[in-house]
C-alpha cells in the first residue's frame, strides 16, 4: 500500500449568486477530512474558475449553485474545459438542485451531484472514491 | 456560541439544555431567578410603548394595528411580477416585497454577458424605468408600501421608485419604499455586494440624507440580521452585528452634519425566526431594549418614537428542509407564532417549497393564509406581549441582552464593524458557527425532523416554478426597444451629471432620479460607480 495522495479541491461559486453558507460548510468539512481545499470566493466567471483550477492543479472542481442556473453554468464549464483541453479534473455540483435535473447534469459530465441536505460524509466518501 | 442541544441521560431525560447563543436553560424558573438577575419592571421592561420598549413599541400593539404581511415576490418579467402582486393584494396582503433577479442585484443589464442564464430567475429583471412602469401598474403607491430587496444598487432602485411614482402622478412625499439597502450584511452573508466598504456605505448615507427631505415616508435602510443568521450566526450575533451595522450608517450621516433624531426614526430591521422559540422571543425583546438604549446613550436621541426598533420578523429559510417538504408548512406556522409573540410590525414567511425553488402561487398563498389565521383566528391581537412577567422569559431576555452585548464588545475590541467586515473576521466566525451546527445535525446532537429523526415516509414531489428561457430573450428585446426610443442626448447628459457628482463626492440621489427618468439603464448607472469606486475585495476564508 502506497501513501494515499492528498486530494486537492477547488470549491467554486460561479455566477452572481452570493449564498455561500453551503460552499463554506463543505469547504471546512473537506478540509477537516484531510483534503487540500481552495475556496474561489464569490461571483467568479467560468474562465476564472478554470484558471484557478489549472494554476492550482486541483483534482476536483466543486461548483456551488443556489440560483437555479446550474444547467447553463455547468454546460458552459464543460464547454470551456473541452476548449482548454482539460480532461483530468472531476466536477461535482451542490446547491439547490431539483432531483429531476441530476441525470441531466450527469449527462453533461458531472461526476456527482450533492443537493442541499446531503450528509457531508457522503460527499467526502464520494471524493475519496473517485480520486485515486 | 454553541451547538444548540440537549444533554440527556440513558433514559432520555434531559439533564441540560444549551441554546445556540450559549445560554443554559433550567428545568424551572421562580421569583428567585428574577431576584437573582436584579429584575426591575420599570427599568428592564416597562409598559408597552414605554422606554426601553422591551414589551413593544406601541402601547396597544396589534390592537391598534395588525402586522403588515409582505411575502417576498417577484420573478421573471415585470408583467409576471405585476400579476403576482395583484394576486397577493387581492388576497389581503398589505405590503409588497419585491424580489429582483441576480443581474439586477449586481447592477448588470439583462444583455450583459455576466447576466447569462440568470435573467428573471430568482426575481424580477429590471433594466430601465420601463420595467418599473409595468411592475407597479395599477398599484396604489400612496396606499401600499414596497420593500425593495436590493442592496448594492439600492440607491438606483430607490431613485427608480421615485421616478415611477412621479410618472404615475404621485408626489414623492406620499410614497413609502423600504429598500433593504444594507451592504455590510451582504458582505457577511448574502453576497450581493459590488463596491468596497467605504463608497458602499457612503451610497447608503446618500439615500438616508435624500429621503429625509424628498421621501419622508420612505424607510431608507432595513438592517438585516436576517441574512447573517441564515449564514450561520447565532441569534445573539444576529442582533449584535445588526446594531453595529446600523451604527455605521448612522455615523456616516452624522458626519454630514445631521442630528440623529432627524433620520433614525425611519430605520427598520429584518430579523430571522427559526431556532429555539424561547431564545428567539427573548432575542427580539432584548433587541428592542438594546437598540433604544444604544440610540439614547450613544447618540443622545431625544424623541421617544425615534428609539423604536421597527422590524420585519419572519422568513425562517434556514429552518426549512428539503426532506419532507410539507413539514415546512407547520414550521412556518410556528415561526409566525414566534414573530407574533415577539411583536413584529411586519412579517413574511418562507414558503414550504422554497428549499427547492421560488414559491409557486399556491405555496405563497399558503404562507399568507398562515399569517392571517394567526392574527384573525388565534387571539394574537388580544393583548400586548403576552409572555411578559414569565419568570423564564424575563430571565432569558436579560441573559440574551448580556450575550448580545458580549458579541458587540468582541467586534468593538477587534476594531469596529467595518474593519471586522473588511478583514473577514466576522465572516470567519459565522462560517465556523455554520460548520459547527452542520456537524451537530450530522451527529444527531441537534435534532431535525425528517432530516435526522423520523425520516420514514415516501419522498414527496414538489411542484416547481419552472424557469422560462423566453423570459430572458423578451427582457433583452424590451431593453433594446427602450434604448432605441429614448433620447440619447438626455441619457448622456444625465449620466455625465451623475459621474461628476460621484467624483465630487456629492449626494448622487437627485442625479440618479434624472438618469432613471431619461431611461438610462441600471448597467449604465452602476458602470459609473464601478469605474469610480472599484470593487470589494473579498477577504480570504481560511
Amino acid at each position: 500500500m502506497g501513501e494515499q495522495k492528498r486530494i486537492k479541491i477547488l470549491i467554486a461559486k460561479p455566477g452572481l449568486d452570493g449564498h455561500d453558507r453551503g460552499a463554506k460548510v463543505v469547504a471546512q468539512a473537506l478540509k477537516e477530512a484531510g483534503m487540500e481545499v481552495i475556496y474561489s470566493g464569490l461571483h467568479k466567471t467560468i474562465d476564472q474558475i478554470i484558471n484557478i483550477a489549472i494554476q492550482e492543479d486541483v483534482d476536483v472542481i466543486g461548483l456551488s449553485i443556489m440560483s437555479g442556473a446550474h444547467i447553463p453554468i455547468t454546460q458552459k464549464l464543460f464547454k470551456r474545459l473541452g476548449e482548454e483541453g482539460v480532461t483530468d479534473k472531476f466536477v461535482f455540483v451542490g446547491g439547490v438542485i431539483p432531483g429531476k435535473d441530476i441525470p441531466r447534469l450527469k449527462g453533461i459530465g458531472v461526476a456527482g451531484v450533492f443537493p442541499g441536505g446531503t450528509p457531508l460524509a457522503e460527499t467526502i466518501e464520494f471524493l475519496k472514491n473517485i480520486v485515486k | 456560541m454553541a451547538v444548540p442541544r440537549y444533554i440527556k441521560d440513558e433514559k432520555d431525560q434531559i439533564l441540560d439544555v444549551i441554546l445556540e447563543s450559549g445560554i443554559h436553560v433550567k428545568p424551572s424558573y421562580t421569583p428567585e431567578d428574577l431576584e437573582h438577575i436584579g429584575f426591575n419592571y420599570e427599568k428592564d421592561v416597562a409598559d408597552p410603548g414605554k422606554y426601553p420598549f422591551t414589551r413593544g413599541i406601541h402601547p396597544l400593539g396589534y390592537r391598534s394595528r395588525a402586522w403588515t404581511t409582505r411575502q417576498y415576490t417577484g420573478f421573471g418579467s415585470p408583467e409576471e411580477t405585476n400579476e403576482r402582486f395583484q394576486l397577493m393584494i387581492a388576497h389581503g396582503q398589505t405590503g409588497l416585497n419585491v424580489a429582483f433577479d441576480l443581474p439586477t442585484q449586481m447592477g448588470y443589464d439583462s444583455d450583459d454577458p455576466m447576466a447569462e442564464g440568470e435573467v428573471g430567475r430568482v426575481g424580477m429583471a429590471v433594466d430601465t424605468l420601463r420595467d418599473f412602469e409595468i411592475a407597479f401598474k395599477n398599484i396604489q403607491l400612496d396606499k401600499i408600501g414596497a420593500g425593495l430587496t436590493i442592496n448594492a444598487v439600492a440607491s438606483i432602485m430607490l431613485a427608480m421608485y421615485q421616478a415611477v411614482a412621479e410618472k404615475f402622478g404621485y408626489d414623492a412625499k406620499v410614497i413609502s419604499a423600504t429598500p433593504q439597502n444594507d451592504i455590510l450584511k451582504e458582505m457577511i452573508g448574502r453576497g450581493a455586494w459590488i463596491f468596497p466598504v467605504e463608497p458602499a456605505v457612503k451610497l447608503i448615507g446618500d439615500t438616508i440624507e435624500y429621503s429625509m427631505t424628498t421621501m419622508p415616508r420612505t424607510n431608507p435602510v432595513s438592517v438585516c440580521g436576517y441574512h447573517i443568521r441564515e449564514s450561520g450566526a447565532t441569534p445573539a450575533q444576529e442582533i449584535a452585528y445588526a446594531i453595529l451595522i446600523a451604527n455605521a450608517y448612522i455615523d456616516n450621516v452624522v458626519a454630514r452634519g445631521y442630528n440623529v433624531d432627524e433620520f433614525v426614526g425611519r430605520f427598520s430591521f429584518n430579523f430571522n425566526v427559526f431556532g429555539d422559540m424561547w431564545e428567539q422571543i427573548a432575542k427580539f425583546r432584548a433587541a428592542r431594549k438594546l437598540w433604544a438604549r444604544n440610540l439614547k446613550e450613544k447618540y443622545n436621541v431625544k424623541k421617544a418614537q425615534n428609539l423604536f426598533l421597527r422590524g420585519l420578523f419572519g422568513g425562517g429559510g434556514y429552518g426549512l428542509t428539503k426532506a419532507q417538504p410539507e413539514n415546512n408548512i407547520m414550521r412556518g406556522a410556528y415561526y409566525a407564532l414566534v414573530a407574533a409573540l415577539s411583536g413584529a410590525q411586519t412579517t413574511a414567511l418562507c414558503s414550504f417549497d422554497e428549499a427547492f425553488t421560488i414559491p409557486t402561487p399556491h405555496s405563497a398563498l399558503l404562507s399568507l393564509r398562515t399569517l392571517q389565521i394567526l392574527m384573525d383566528e388565534m387571539g394574537l391581537r388580544d393583548t400586548v406581549d403576552p409572555l411578559a412577567g414569565s419568570y423564564f422569559i424575563e430571565t432569558l431576555t436579560k441573559e440574551m441582552e448580556q450575550k448580545i452585548e458580549e458579541e458587540m464588545e468582541k467586534i468593538v475590541k477587534y476594531g469596529g464593524i467595518t474593519k471586522a467586515v473588511s478583514d473577514g473576521y466576522i465572516q470567519r466566525l459565522v462560517a465556523r458557527q455554520a460548520f459547527e451546527v452542520e456537524k451537530g445535525l450530522e451527529s444527531g446532537e441537534l435534532l431535525k425532523v425528517g432530516v435526522n429523526i423520523y425520516k420514514e415516509g415516501a419522498p414527496m414531489d414538489v411542484e416547481l416554478h419552472e424557469y422560462n428561457y423566453e423570459t430572458a430573450e423578451k427582457q433583452i428585446e424590451s431593453l433594446h426597444q427602450v434604448k432605441r426610443e429614448r433620447s440619447e442626448r438626455d441619457v448622456a447628459r444625465t449620466l455625465k451629471a451623475l459621474e461628476t457628482a460621484t467624483r465630487e463626492g456629492k449626494n448622487v440621489m437627485p442625479h440618479l432620479v434624472e438618469c432613471c427618468k431619461a431611461y438610462a439603464t441600471l448597467g449604465e448607472m452602476t458602470g459609473i460607480f464601478r469605474q469610480i469606486f472599484g470593487e470589494f475585495q473579498e477577504p480570504g476564508l481560511f
